[in-house]
């Protein structure tokens, strides 16, 4: 063949030499666990969600949160988001305000009229549900989801539970829940108001159920015996919520004294502060540090002019005033008396003590274990009974709506096994996306959106939902501010970056792929990952 | 800025490509259709920079003039480590010159199109800051002068590495290479004057002049697309850090260009007819430790005990930068 002076090879193409031989480490794409959705109770899939919605696509992104949850606009409302304090964005400048987000895209929801799709087939099997509060509803429609016939007998007369009875209206508007609640109704839940189920094994036999889960919530208030004259005023914050909820509303005066340092006390406090109070004054043993109210409705309360008075107990109820005695902390951080009392002007007191479920539908049930009040579930949330489960308030655990909705959803995967018998495992965790596990370089400088909140007048004197909602425009840009820590988001950065063009894209949704032909392992795309979706691993030479 | 950053899209402008823009407003990277000028299967140790900017800016060209590009090439790594007899790397025409003469190679190139009235081809001359600085700077000098009708971009790794890394003009004070070792009361390379050359081709009033770092694609590609609407002598500089010459991780070439520029080390500018007209700014101001130490080329500065005295000198250099081309968004006096 006839060459040029001095060439005696045809032209070939590089391709033929395979540099992959020259790779210690190797790249492989992996997702890890987001902290936000390591840190839900409720087991949400929130950078799953977040990621339809940086798109706009709110539908799709709704759909992912509700294989979850059910109740997104509750939710969004009533959370105490451990997922926004976990967010790596904190280390960047402020957490995804992944609630307000989830509140966006439940009323989204409600404003559209997303269904729920029915179940893709019917199991045959029967399941009773004990209570129509958070965990009893989440459990229901996870349950039916998962073709099973289900009927929720509620005490009440409405669906709700502790969301209604326990959660005053400013936080959660009654036509949110309602309209959450049907839809779980839609999808064949069977519901019946005004039936308390006072023998659980006699229920179950008389509606021939397969399985039972129950979830009382705790309805009962903790009493404190405190020494009171015949004309005090003692009532208890439970009844006084619930009392919100029915046509006559509880005459508290107009010097109201909280007595105990929880959520509900907060809440009653607030409740008083909106009827009128002049004064709502809380009464609690320990300091701020050590109370268990979430620091964010302390400071609200505040706001609205609620007092506290700290390091306090109250010693005796008159009718028109009580005496307090202060308290110190002593070494280990218990409250000690100090004989010290003084005097306030109180119309009423409300006992905010902690609360109670009522048991009395367990009686003659064998092999269950009751203590402190509570059912002990084993880790699959049966109780000592074969086919019974338990969940929410009524199981030893945090008493949040968010704790309520993951029992009722991990109870149902169980429930559901148990039906067919067989054993729910559930999928093997994976590696927490840590923060040094992203490169935060490529995320641009975004603060987070503050909601709107309603004018404090108007907050101390009607019952309005303080804290607005997002608009499109702001749930969007928030949506974007995920980081989406641990899975892949499709920036292109290791498809871009990579010198030996040893990555493959695949098209969109659809990721990318290593060339191990031509990768020499020197590690660009891993490093250079913002999201930490890629790992290096040593290759067996 | 020589590209419009989209402020907040998740990453906005930062990473090569983003789901949420619009397809036209994506890096050529980032497409499928790229034209991967620079193949797999080259021989660049892992992690190259020179391979990484070489992709770039090439791909770059070659989408703005519709794959009517012409490539010379001078003698350096990208010349050795993409073309051993008889394989090559190159999706484009492209030929081998000496070390010195690729710009004068290109400009006849150039001249060749012109007296066939092939307007539409584009020539690059291209090669590394051996080829660019030192040894082919007369020919170089010669392009700028006559404003021929060329792009010549320099991928600046700072020394001679094909060759087993000897000094250039483009090495840094301080700096360790074969030819400048680390000994004496001043170790490393001199603090001489150095020889910028994208301020010498400022010098020439040259159409358009350029920095770029492999840290800001979308930089970079602007850049190109800048330089390639434009007739007449162009010239893009390049900073390419090289893993084995610099003694640093194959994986941290694109953070250490990152800190090349944070630093204020390698301003990253824009200069039309002898006049800068953009600067890329600094977008978190670090300390020239902080770049120095991960690269084992300086580790002698951080010794037993630490050369505080060179790491200073070689901050002021960072600062005269800084305030030279405004590199601070608020300069504070």
């Amino acid at each position: 063949m006839d060459k040029p002076f001095a060439i005696t090879l045809d032209v070939g193409s590089s391709l033929a030499n395979r540099t992959g031989s020259w790779r210690t480490s190797r790249p492989v794409y992996l997702d890890r666990l987001p902290p936000c959705n390591h840190a839900c109770p409720a087991g949400e899939n929130i950078q799953g969600w977040l990621y339809p919605a940086e798109s706009g696509d709110y539908e799709s992104a709704w759909r992912v949160l509700t294989a979850d949850n059910p109740l997104p606009a509750v939710m969004g409302r009533v959370c105490y988001h451990p997922c926004e304090d976990a967010c790596n964005r904190g280390n960047l400048d402020t957490p995804v305000n992944i609630n307000s987000v989830e509140r966006f895209l439940g009323d989204e929801a409600i404003k559209c009229g997303w269904k729920f799709d029915p179940p893709a087939h019917e199991s045959g099997k029967r399941v009773l549900v004990v209570g129509a509060g958070p965990s009893g509803l989440s459990a229901a429609y996870h349950l039916r989801r998962l073709g099973h016939q289900v009927t929720i007998l509620e005490a009440g007369p409405f669906a709700g539970g502790m969301m209604r009875f326990g959660i005053p209206k400013y936080r959660l508007p009654r036509d949110v829940l309602d309209a959450e609640v049907s839809r779980i109704l839609d999808t064949g839940v069977r519901l019946k108001l005004d039936t308390k189920v006072d023998d659980i094994l006699a229920a179950m036999r008389e509606g021939h159920f397969d399985a039972a889960f129950l979830a009382v919530g705790a309805h009962i208030g903790k009493r404190a015996y405190i020494p009171a004259g015949t004309a005090a005023k003692v009532l208890d914050a439970v009844s006084v919520l619930r009392g919100m909820e029915g046509e006559e509303r509880p005459m508290l005066g107009r010097r109201v004294v909280v007595y105990g340092g929880g959520n509900t006390a907060i809440d009653v406090a607030r409740t008083a502060k909106r009827l009128g109070a002049t004064e709502a004054i809380i009464v609690y043993r320990r300091t701020r540090e050590k109370m268990p109210a979430h620091d964010s409705e302390v400071e609200e309360a505040l706001q609205e002019g609620v007092m506290i008075k700290w390091l306090s107990t109250i010693k005796e109820a008159g009718d028109a005033s009580i005496t307090v005695e202060k308290m110190v902390l002593d070494d280990k951080g218990f409250p000690q008396p100090t004989g010290e009392v003084e005097t306030l002007e109180a119309d009423s007191v409300v006992l905010a003590l902690g609360q109670d479920v009522d048991l009395g539908l367990l009686k003659g049930v064998p092999g269950l274990e009751i203590r402190d009040g509570v059912v002990q579930v084993g880790p699959e949330m049966m109780t000592g009974h074969a086919g019974i489960f338990a969940g929410g308030d009524m199981v030893p655990s945090e008493r949040t709506v968010t704790v309520a909705v993951g029992h009722g959803k991990k109870a149902a995967r169980h429930i559901d096994a148990w039906l067919r018998g067989r054993r729910y495992t559930a999928p093997a965790r994976h590696e927490l996306a840590t923060f040094d596990k992203l490169n935060p370089w490529y995320y641009s400088d975004a603060p987070k959106t503050v909601r709107p909140t309603l004018d404090i007048l108007r907050r101390q004197s009607t019952f309005d939902e303080i804290v607005g909602g997002l608009d499109e425009s702001n749930a969007l840009y928030e949506a974007r501010r995920c980081l989406s820590c641990g899975n892949c988001f499709e920036c292109d950065n290791c498809y871009g970056i990579c010198p030996d063009n040893a990555v493959i894209k695949l098209g969109p949704g659809k990721r990318f792929e290593f060339n191990y032909d031509y990768c020499k392992g020197c590690g660009l795309c891993a490093a250079e990952c913002p999201c930490g979706a890629i790992a290096m691993e040593p290759e067996k030479i | 800025m020589a590209f419009q950053p989209i402020k907040f899209y998740q990453t906005g402008t930062f990473t090569v490509g983003n789901r949420l823009l619009e397809a036209d407003q994506r890096s050529v990277q980032a497409n499928t259709q790229r034209t991967n000028s620079l193949n797999s299967g080259h021989r660049a140790c892992q992690g190259c920079g020179e391979a990484l900017g070489a992709r770039y800016a090439i791909d770059a060209a070659m989408n703005a003039t519709h794959n009517q590009l012409i490539a010379a090439n001078a003698t350096g790594c990208l010349e050795v480590f993409s073309t051993p007899y008889p394989e090559t790397s190159w999706q484009i025409p492209w030929i081998h010159s000496l070390f010195g003469n690729t710009a004068a190679v290109a400009t006849g190139i150039a001249a060749a199109l012109k007296v066939k009235g092939r307007h539409d081809v584009r020539v690059i001359a291209q090669g590394g800051d051996g080829g660019t600085t030192d040894i082919g700077f007369g020919c170089l000098s010669g392009l700028f002068e006559r404003n021929d009708d060329v792009l010549f971009i320099c991928y600046d790794n700072e020394a001679y590495m094909n060759t087993g890394v000897q000094r250039s003009s483009a090495t840094p004070p301080a700096a360790r290479t074969a030819t400048t070792m680390p000994v004496g009361p001043e170790p490393g390379n001199v603090f001489g004057q150095g020889k910028n050359l994208p301020r010498i081709a400022i010098a020439h009033g040259i159409p358009y002049v350029a920095t770029a770092t492999v840290a800001e694609l979308r930089d970079l590609e602007a850049k190109v697309r800048r330089a390639m609407e434009i007739r007449g002598a162009r010239y893009i500089h390049i900073f390419v850090p090289c893993p084995l010459g610099w003694g640093h991780e194959a994986h941290d070439t694109i953070r250490i260009s990152r800190l090349a520029k944070e630093t204020g080390l390698f301003p990253v500018f824009e200069a039309e007819h002898g006049e800068v007209t953009s600067v890329s700014r600094i977008r978190r101001k670090l300390p020239v430790a902080d770049y120095l130490r991960p690269q084992k080329r300086f580790a002698h500065l951080f010794g037993e005990p630490a050369r505080l005295d060179i790491i200073a000198r070689i901050q002021a250099v960072a600062d005269r930068n800084i305030r030279r081309f405004g590199l601070l968004e608020e300069e504070v006096h």
